[in-house]
């Protein structure tokens, strides 16, 4: 499968290696992100699609291959070299990842002091005012702590501070997963406006058939321990591979689908 | 990248500020010192700027709203990013508010008052309901877990044998040294058996068993019982209809109440062991006077202090330690705070019923 004529890589996975004791989870795994767009990574449980999340943003070291991110090689970095590409991604994990003892606006202050030390308080409050409304959290949310937020606010918390270091790739883990649908919807919603006010790369881990039809450009499916497909859903589905058939055509992808469609035609 | 910032200040049309390169966060503190120093009439010419990201849109549109300052050569993409960034300006809070010094002391001390208050009264009724557990075992003997107690008996117990054993050793070797070198001064180093005997076997193999117990086992109860809360695993028991109490707050118990006179007669008896190996190498005191004179000065009544108190720590222990387990909710944090709660409230217990039963033996004539 290749990538779009206009593609402008800024996610390079080749020859991806991953193993944890006996069990191999990639084997010769290659994934071309490319600039401005959203990309959706599907695959059944256990195939390693959070695995391939961690070892692209350095969480996990792979047992060989290259990972190149923002044109910079990623495998065998120390933490101070990877520095400079980590202020240019933000990541929101799967359960937010919070930071419990610290109020919300306080979370998406933490990145800002790290690598701005020299910013004010009353200007990083401000900053951090503006990133809770731009994830359109209520203003009421910045003092709570997170145990005081709902799952869907928790997911808006994360994507705050996801967003404070302006980056120019976003990193999302299943972030409609234990969202109601109307919270889900609007969570795509969001990530969609923001992909296109800030001109965002998005890299999405999911399962939500709803996602990937409302919002992902390309969508890459993970099965056999690599990637066997990466396109649009219609190329997806000439593929003719029996995962994809099924996941895309089973009773929920095809309810998904024409919901879609409908919405296309009226 | 070039960052080159120019300011011209004339009388008569104000200043303007002249930004060429990147107005991005990592010039931020910069920027916003450099637009302070202008003067007003402000004008802020972006026609040199090659990259602007929202924190230094944030900073000229809050000049803008604030000083009225003017914005000229600003292309397409800056205009729009600068009228985003409009649109989320929502006056947020950042921190809670914080009450009045006064009221906050008074309010933590209502709090802790009403708590600590909620918590005998919760430990009570967390008593009485481990009773009526205990009865519905009684009544319906097939009810009872022999598997669930026996593994226990492991983990409390067999488990604990080492470190309590290494425990003891040490901890006889202290008294025997530091008893000797102060006995000494009066020249009635041979006393020191008598120390050795009476209080290892009195208090010190109970008490040390027990905190141990408290911080090996009792905050074990806490964390997996509060984990369990957590992940429902309890919720999920009480609609099957198992007993929460019978299934992990029975067993735990038995197993701390039947393990800690054992480990604690263990504990006695390598506490003894050490002491008796001081005597023997330091003060040249041979095995056999060592123990035939620890006959002599210890009284039988000494063991069953020791021993009687023993089941009793353990049970205090175990209920504490399950009692905190049950009470987690909500975050996996709690988990934390109750065992710490459970091993401070257990040692603590220990303590004071280990001074009531000193006063009780006493009176008894047990001396």
């Amino acid at each position: 499968m290749t990538n779009p004529k206009d593609c402008q890589p800024i996610i390079t996975v080749r020859g991806l290696r991953n193993s944890f004791g006996e069990q191999v989870v990639h084997e010769g795994l290659d994934l071309t992100v490319c600039r401005g767009e959203i990309l959706g990574v599907v695959g059944g449980s256990g195939t390693g699609k959070s695995v391939l999340l961690r070892s692209i943003i350095g969480l996990q070291t792979p047992d060989a291959g290259e990972i190149e991110v923002l044109g910079e090689n990623m495998v065998g970095r120390n933490d101070d070299e990877a520095k400079n590409i980590r202020r240019r991604w933000g990541i929101l994990f799967q359960n937010g990842a919070l930071f419990s003892t610290l109020t919300v606006a306080e979370n998406v202050e933490v990145p800002i002091r790290e690598y701005f030390p020299f910013i004010q308080p009353p200007l990083l409050d401000e900053i951090a005012s503006y990133k809770i409304a731009m994830a359109l959290l209520p203003p009421d949310a910045g003092p709570k702590y997170p145990s005081e937020l709902s799952g869907g606010m928790v997911k808006r918390a994360g994507i705050a501070r996801a967003l404070a270091l302006d980056p120019d790739l976003l990193f999302l883990d299943e972030p409609t997963s234990g969202l109601d649908p109307i919270a889900a919807a609007g969570f795509d919603e969001l990530i969609r406006s923001l992909q296109q006010r800030l001109g965002l790369t998005v890299f999405l881990i999911t399962h939500d058939l709803d996602t990937l039809h409302s919002i992902c450009d390309r969508v890459a499916v993970l099965a056999d321990k690599k990637v066997i497909g990466v396109g649009t859903i219609p190329e997806l589905l000439a593929l003719d591979h029996p995962w994809i058939q099924e996941y895309f055509n089973g009773p929920r992808g095809r309810s998904a689908a024409g919901s879609y469609e409908e919405g296309a035609g009226a | 990248m070039a960052e080159v910032t120019e300011q011209e200040t004339d009388q008569r049309h104000g200043s303007v500020y002249r930004v060429a390169g990147a107005i991005t966060i990592s010039r931020a503190a910069t920027t916003q010192r450099e637009i302070d120093a202008l003067p007003d009439p402000l004008t802020i010419d972006l026609s040199d700027i090659e990259r602007m990201d929202t924190v230094g849109a944030w900073l000229i549109y809050r000049t803008v709203r604030d000083r009225g300052a003017k914005v000229i050569g600003a292309s397409r993409d800056e205009v729009s990013l600068l009228k985003q960034v409009g649109d989320f300006d929502v006056p947020t809070r950042v921190v809670p508010d914080e009450p009045h010094n006064f009221i906050a002391g008074l309010r933590e001390l209502g709090e802790w008052v009403a708590e600590t208050g909620a918590t005998l009264v919760g430990l009570l009724g967390f008593f009485g309901s481990t009773l009526i557990g205990f009865a519905n075992v009684i009544r319906r003997p097939k009810r009872f877990r022999v598997n669930a107690v026996v593994q226990r008996f492991d983990v409390v117990g067999v488990r604990a044998l080492g470190i309590i054993a290494l425990m003891s050793f040490l901890i006889g070797i202290v008294i025997a040294q530091q008893g000797s070198v102060q006995l000494a001064q009066f020249g009635a180093e041979v006393y020191t058996i008598n120390l050795i005997g009476r209080i290892t076997v009195r208090e010190l193999g109970t008490l040390m068993t027990a905190i141990m117990v408290a911080g090996r086992s009792g905050s074990a109860f806490a964390a997996q019982i509060g984990t369990m809360k957590i992940t429902e695993e309890i919720d999920a028991m009480r609609t099957i209809g198992v007993s929460p109490v019978e299934a992990l707050v029975i067993p735990r118990i038995i197993a701390a109440v039947v393990m800690m006179p054992l480990l604690a007669f263990w504990s006695m008896l390598l506490a003894l062991i050490g002491g008796g190996m001081f005597v023997w190498l330091s003060l040249g005191i041979p095995l056999a006077t060592y123990i035939q004179r620890l006959q002599e000065v210890t009284p039988i009544t000494d063991l069953w202090v020791g021993l009687i108190k023993a089941p009793v720590f353990g049970f205090i222990i175990a209920l504490a330690g399950c009692f905190q387990g049950m009470l987690v909710q909500g975050n996996s944090e709690e988990v934390g705070s109750r065992t710490t709660t459970a091993v401070v409230q257990s040692i603590f217990l220990v303590i004071v019923l280990d001074a009531v039963f000193a006063v009780f033996f006493s009176n008894i004539g047990w001396i």
